[in-house]
């Protein structure tokens, strides 16, 4: 388990003139709960897509559980789970249909479906809706639905992007109980957040600042390198010299 | 295989919770072969003809009540005056003028000779061509009769006459329903193939849902197959409804096999989703999607002769035509429909048909991009 599950060396994604993606470089061991921070427009979603081998960079070298992502993308996808900022499942299947269909085409047999289904359906306490359409259900249970169906194939790594955006403060701290139960489970965890709070449950984290990793550490070294009480201060202090933004 | 296994169960239990689309699939094809025969009829029927007349002869007389008799004319007005009948053609009350001149009956008799004046509006070119022949057709009967009738037999002797007999093979009653069904049946299979597929892919793309289909392992065959072969059922379903309309309603039973019909179907089916895929893969929205849709789509049925020979048109447009594989479609339906053509017959379209089904199915694969 000491291989590292994601080594990137000077990635960069470029769209003509705007660097979106500057030379950014960082590794990320098995196991570990990986914190991918920045400011809207920090390019993470970039980065994160380019790992997952929806985008192809542009310069730089990158493996993801040991395959190029310049070349062996079909073989990355293999070995990994997403979650997008949007979310991606299937409104008008039920959850159960959901289920079925991305386990099914990660190639899970038809014992492992049914397996799979009623052991999601009751951690996530859904019974009652097994058989609801996804579309029905409201937003926080929605997003622990996605992140389960995402690593309903046991991936090596895990990317979530924004996951808990837009979800109560209750939801969020059982999504994260689910976050840490797959990392006991020996999955890889890379995750984007907002929320300050939960940058403190990563194992170490890194900060980008237009295009660039500022920051990379454990949040306790990261507050003792900038002096500051929260990770809210350190956030301020980096972010706070940046030229882009949403507006 | 697997995976296309649970591509397709996905794709129908979409298909049919959809319930914009199911109308849109199964009733609207329905309606349109209900009541498109009906109207696109190219027979001209009910011409409005104003007739001047300043002779009030027995003869304007016979010759008003033929023109009356024979189907095909209303007498709108019947006056002394051009002036009123022109009143009438500029407000669209009448479509040809026919002018009797003073001392018709007169100098038809005496002389031996009469011209009477003719005026069409030709701002419905159809009616008003075709309208005059038709009144031409009715003066030439008459003036036979008075030759017949006035004339002495020997000096009619003098002049000979080529006489024509008309037949009109494989529609031998000249009728449109025949020749306009098969037609409508091969246009609405291709709308609503050509669109639904359009469709389908981009919208994924709308809802973010095709994220996190690139992000799996499935092969990019295995999804535009998944999201073909649905659709490609739901065409020939809607196919055979259509001919039981054509048999049931129209009376249509096709001449030639019904086995070469579908495999030529099955074919042309490949083809059009193949283009419609391809669309949905170069659009970013929906409403993109059935903007471009909609452009081919215009093009192909305006040229392919469904309702203007392709035989008509010019050197160039001809080359366009035969680029769409609505075209050949058309004219196979109506082959293999009326005439009872085999697949000797059609074995041209067919190997056109193939060629349009394998390059616009690699395009839409090729172009459809899990990383970008």
């Amino acid at each position: 388990m000491e291989e590292k599950a994601i080594i990137c060396k000077d990635l960069t994604k470029q769209f003509g003139d705007f660097v979106a993606v500057n030379k950014i470089s960082f590794e990320v061991d098995s196991g570990e709960i990986f914190g991918f921070l920045g400011a809207n427009g920090a390019g993470k979603t970039t980065a994160m897509r380019m790992l997952c081998g929806l985008s192809f960079p542009s310069s730089g070298e990158a493996t993801v559980a040991g395959f190029n992502v310049f070349n062996q993308q079909e073989k990355i996808k293999r070995n990994i789970g997403y979650m997008s900022q949007k979310f991606s499942l299937y409104e008008n299947l039920s959850i159960l249909e959901n289920i079925e269909f991305f386990g099914g085409i990660y190639g899970l047999s038809d014992r492992q479906l049914k397996e799979k289904g009623e052991e999601l359906v009751n951690t996530l306490r859904l019974q009652k809706e097994a058989k609801k359409m996804v579309g029905e259900l409201p937003l926080g249970w929605k997003q622990k639905l996605a992140f389960s169906v995402a690593i309903i194939h046991k991936p090596k790594i895990v990317f979530l992007d924004e996951p808990t955006g837009g979800v109560d403060p209750i939801t969020r701290r059982q999504f994260w109980d689910l976050i840490y139960k797959a990392a006991d489970d020996g999955i890889t965890v890379f995750v984007t957040t907002h929320y300050m709070d939960e940058a403190e449950y990563c194992n170490r984290i890194s900060i980008m600042v237009d295009g660039r990793i500022d920051a990379l550490d454990t949040p306790t070294n990261l507050k003792k390198q900038f002096s500051a009480e929260t990770m809210n201060d350190v956030f301020y202090e980096l972010a706070r010299g940046a030229k882009r933004s949403d507006n | 295989m697997r995976t296309l296994k649970f591509l397709l169960r996905k794709e129908f239990k979409q298909i049919f919770r959809d319930k914009g689309l199911l109308p849109l699939i199964f009733i609207m094809p329905m309606i349109q072969l209900l009541v498109m025969p009906l109207a696109a009829n190219f027979d001209v029927k009910n011409v409005n003809v104003a007739i001047v007349d300043h002779d009030h002869s027995t003869y304007t007389q016979q010759l008003v009540n033929k023109i009356g008799a024979s189907g095909y004319f209303r007498i709108a007005n019947y006056s002394d005056s051009y002036k009123e009948a022109l009143h009438l053609v500029e407000h669209e009350k009448a479509d040809i003028i026919l002018e009797i001149p003073q001392n018709f009956e007169r100098n038809l008799i005496r002389e031996n000779n009469q011209k009477v004046f003719l005026a069409a509006d030709a701002i419905n070119g159809v009616k008003g061509s075709i309208g005059s022949a038709y009144l031409t057709t009715v003066l030439t009967d008459f003036n036979s009769d008075v030759r017949l009738k006035w004339v002495q037999p020997q000096r009619l002797g003098a002049v000979s006459t080529i006489g024509i007999d008309y037949s009109n093979w494989f529609n031998p009653l000249m009728d449109y329903h025949k020749f306009m069904v098969p037609a409508i049946l091969a246009l609405l299979v291709t709308m609503v193939g050509g669109f639904v597929a359009a469709l389908n892919i981009v919208r994924e793309k709308e809802i973010g849902t095709i994220e996190q289909i690139n992000v799996t392992p499935i092969k990019k065959w295995e999804f535009i197959l998944g999201k073909m072969i649905p659709f490609w059922l739901i065409g020939i379903f809607d196919f055979t409804l259509g001919l039981l309309i054509a048999r049931f309603v129209y009376g249509i039973i096709p001449v030639g096999s019904i086995a070469t019909l579908y495999l030529f179907v099955s074919v042309y089916m490949i083809a059009l989703l193949g283009f419609g895929l391809l669309v949905s893969t170069y659009s970013s929205n929906q409403l993109q999607a059935m903007f471009v849709a909609f452009f081919f789509m215009m093009i192909f049925i305006l040229m392919s002769g469904l309702f203007s020979p392709v035989e008509n048109m010019p050197q160039w447009a001809k080359v366009i035509s035969n680029l769409t594989p609505v075209t050949h479609f058309v004219e196979v339906m109506r082959m293999i429909v009326l005439k009872g053509s085999t697949f000797a017959n059609i074995k041209k379209q067919f190997f056109i048909e193939i060629i349009f089904a394998v390059v616009l199915n690699s395009w839409a694969i090729w172009n459809y991009r899990k990383t970008s």
